[in-house]
Order: structure tokens, then sequence, then C-alpha cells
């Protein structure tokens, strides 16, 4: 938006003086709530806010047909929908390159984490099928940080996700069979340089304003499992170690709200 | 992941390689006519094309900033280029995705100020794939725009490292990067040392993270003499130039 791109300079002032429009430290987040279990058909699902900004996950679990090269696995794919609702820059129709850049960086990381037992998904006793588990991550409304307040929603639907009964080579939603099982964890913490200044959970006039972002997905057991550098910054070598250090610290903290 | 010994018994990779080794690398600039620029870049068994049309008018016009030039990024694989089967043509979710942060590389090395409302328009084709296409996109695409004569702060020289039965190694072919545990792909700009590629899967401790950096950003320097020995050989040496 045109007033985003006015107050770049202000923001950017700001920071250079080691402040941001909101009073908040370079490394903290805005109030954090998740809410579980808020879309009843759906087999999981999580509401995320951080800040003002809201990304609702749902969890389907359907019976397919497994991948010719994957038969002893079962399938999870993540689609993201950037509203139009969310921000007046979104517009209805197929999803552009942030939407599925998003998707894919919290995918990398919830799949390198062996976060669903993909081979568990496989022994659904009928013969020829699998388990596939969609996870759609629906941003509502947007004013930053959406690849964290995403992995957020899916950590906590994805926890939160029954699988239903299965009966006569059918799914029964209404009756579980106990909850989906999850090895680990995995979250994402996003880093957005204005300035030079790394910040976690930058807003929207914030992300304007930046050379780009770093996200870093880590795992409850201590390991990095996905990365991302977007937009036209460079970074050395040492500061992506030191950012992976502090992102090892942040995802435990938002793990906390799982 | 699916487990696959990749590592033979002398402790080599199964190509022969050492953990530090790249596979054949062969770069050639300007092998396309309509082009202002372009290369072509085999490394191992992956073939990419690279061409780069600009500064040039925006299109679409509304895309058009008038304070600086827009950079457009085409990365697609061949629906040939794989060992699997047809595959489709055109992009796809993931070279969407691949062709987003390669854009962003030169959106970091093109001065883009100096040349407002215009469009540098890079697109690179894989015709053969064998693991590490899009850093032999990136690598081939940094040739095309020299070749076109676009004003750059550095070449950009990337390389893939990754993890496979535990050790960090560097360039993953298509079998390391299939079934070994971790894909990192980084490009360095070499004036500045900057990163400005980085994209990783898999699971890194913070220590094997650090490493596998300062292992690719070694490996990449051998891409940028190839880099450079690639564009001497079409332009000359800075001595024997006219202009100087």
């Amino acid at each position: 938006m045109i007033v985003d791109e006015v107050k770049q300079d202000y923001i950017k002032d700001l920071i250079k003086n080691g402040k941001r429009a909101d009073n908040r430290g370079m490394l903290d987040y805005r109030p954090i709530s998740v809410q579980t279990g808020i879309i009843p058909n759906a087999e999981g699902s999580a509401l995320a806010h951080i800040g003002d900004t809201k990304v609702l996950a749902g969890v389907k679990l359907d019976l397919m047909t497994p991948f010719a090269d994957r038969p002893n696995e079962g399938v999870v794919i993540f689609n993201s929908e950037f509203s139009p609702m969310a921000h007046p820059e979104f517009e209805a129709g197929p999803p552009n390159e942030k939407s599925i850049e998003l998707a894919r960086v919290i995918d990398r990381g919830i799949r390198s984490a062996d976060v669903v037992d993909i081979k568990g998904l496989s022994e659904t006793g009928i013969e020829g099928k699998v388990l596939g588990v969609y996870i759609d991550l629906y941003v509502l409304d947007h004013n930053g940080d959406l690849t964290d307040a995403a992995g957020l929603a899916a950590m906590a639907a994805l926890s939160t996700t029954r699988v239903p009964k299965m009966e006569n080579n059918l799914l029964v939603r209404s009756e579980s069979s106990g909850n989906l099982k999850l090895a680990r964890m995995a979250m994402p913490t996003t880093f957005t340089f204005v300035n030079g200044v790394p910040l976690i959970d930058a807003t929207n006039e914030e992300e304007v304003a930046s050379e780009g972002m770093v996200t870093i997905s880590t795992s409850s057991d201590g390991f990095i499992c996905a990365g991302q550098k977007s937009g036209s910054l460079g970074l050395k070598r040492e500061k992506l170690v030191e950012l992976a250090d502090i992102a090892l610290n942040k995802g435990k903290e938002l793990l906390r709200y799982v | 992941m699916t487990e696959k010994k990749l590592l033979g018994d002398d402790g080599k990779r199964l190509s022969g390689r050492s953990d530090v080794d790249l596979r054949p690398l062969s770069m050639s600039v300007g092998i396309l006519k309509q082009a202002n620029g372009s290369a072509m870049v085999e490394w191992g068994k992956n073939k990419v094309i690279a061409a780069v049309y600009g500064p040039r008018e925006v299109f679409p016009k509304h895309q058009t900033n008038p304070h600086k030039a827009r950079i457009s990024f085409r990365y697609v694989m061949a629906p040939f280029c794989s060992m699997e089967e047809h595959g489709r043509a055109g992009p796809n979710r993931r070279s969407i995705e691949i062709s987003k942060v390669l854009k962003h590389v030169f959106e970091n090395l093109v001065l883009v100020n100096q040349f407002p409302k215009t469009s540098v328009d890079i697109s690179t084709e894989v015709i053969q794939s064998d693991g590490g296409t899009r850093v032999a996109a990136l690598t081939a695409a940094s040739l095309a725009l020299v070749d076109a004569g676009i004003p750059m702060r550095d070449l950009v020289s990337p390389v893939s490292v990754g993890k496979i039965e535990g050790r960090i190694v560097v360039d993953l072919d298509k079998d390391e990067d299939n079934f070994g545990s971790s894909d990192m792909p980084v490009g360095f700009s070499h004036r500045t040392g900057e990163i400005v590629l980085w994209q990783m899967d898999g699971m890194l401790t913070r220590d094997e993270l650090a490493k596998g950096l300062d292992m690719a950003f070694e490996a990449s320097k051998k891409v940028r003499e190839l880099q450079l020995e690639a564009l001497k050989a079409k332009y000359g040496t800075a001595e024997q130039a006219e202009t100087g």
C-alpha cells in the first residue's frame, strides 16, 4: 500500500535509533494466542493470532491411492490461501508466488523433521489405500509475520487432529480412532531485516520497509529443519548462524502455545 | 527419509568424489543469437540454458517501477529432463518458488537504480537434470546477465551442500539429494562475501549448518573461477580489451 511505502523512512529511522513503532524489542513477539478445534467439521483446526495477524489452519484426512514410487507412505499436502479479505493488496485467484512460497516453507520444516509419521499413515488396513493429510493455511488478516503465524497454526492444528475410524474401507468421520501421532514439533522463526537489523515478528509496514527476510525452522529436539532467504537481502555466514541460534530458542517460545 | 548407501567402503562418494569435490563443470557464454545475453552451464549431468532480455519495456505495464528496474526470473524444467517419466511442461509450484528466490538474488546484485521503468527478464531452462539444477541455473543466469551487458555489483557463485550418511558434503547429485538427509543450496557474492541465496531442508545441527556454509563458501570460489574463465573466453581479459 502507498501509505506503508511513504512510512518506510520513518520505520527505518526508528530502527536506526534502536526502536520499533510499537515500542517492542527487536526480538519480541506481539501478543500470541491460539484457539484449536474451532472448525469441528475438520479433523484438526487452529486459529493463530500474532498481534492482529490471523492465520487459520484446517486439517482434513482422506483415504487415497499412494504415489506409485512410495506405496508404503501416506501423503501430506500443504496449501495456502491469501484471502482477499486479509489485505487490500490480496486478490482472489490462483495462488501467487508468495502464497506458494509460504506453503512450501512450512511444508519443508514439518516434512524434514518427520513431524507426521508418513509410514504410519500407510497402515490403514485397506488394500491400496493410505491416509492423506491436507493442511490448508488460510490467511485471514495480514499485519506481517505470516510465515510464523502459519507455522504456529499448522502445528497447533496437527497436534489436535483426530484420525477418523475406518470401517468397510471407508472413513467414519463422526468417530475418532485417536489423535494423529506426531513424532516431534517444528516451528518457523522469521527474521525481517530493516536497515540491516533483524527483527522478529515484523508488522506489515516493517516488512514493506525491509530488505528481505530469513526464515529458519527448528525442531523441538534442537535441529534446524528448513531455511529460506527471501527478498534482495544479502547476509554474512556468521550472521546466519547467529540467527539459527536465536531461532532455536524462539521456536521453543512459540511451541509453548501449541 | 529413505535410506540408501551413498558412501563406498573407501569412504568416498559413489561418484568417486571426496566430500569437497565438485562434479565436472563447464560453461559457455553467448550461445543464443536473439537474446541480449545467454549462457549454458553443464554441471555434472545437469544442462541448463539461460537467456536475458533487457533492459526493456515492462510487461505488464502496471509493474513499472519509477525508481528501479524490475527483475523477472523464470526457472523451468523441460518435460524430458529427468530420468523419470515425462514431466508436465511449464511452471509448477516448485519451479515458481525457485524462480522467486532466484529473482531476489539479482534484485540484490543488478544495479536496478541505474535503469528505472525497465525490466530485465531472465529465463532459464533445465534441459537435463541431475540434482542441483537451481544452482546451475543461477550460475548460467549470472553469466547471461554479464553477456547482456547488465551492470551488476558482482557475479553470484552458487553451490549446494548437504548431508549424506551423517557427513556434510559439497554439490549433491540426484541420488545424494533424494536419499541424503539434507540439502542446502547457497549462493555467494564474493566481492562482499555475502550470502544472496539460501535455502535448506533436512535436519542439521547448528554446527553442521556453520560447517556447511563454510564448505559452500570454499567450493563456490571454484565456481567463480570457472565463471570468470568462461567470460574471458568470450570477451578476453581486461588487458586485451581496447577500451580497457
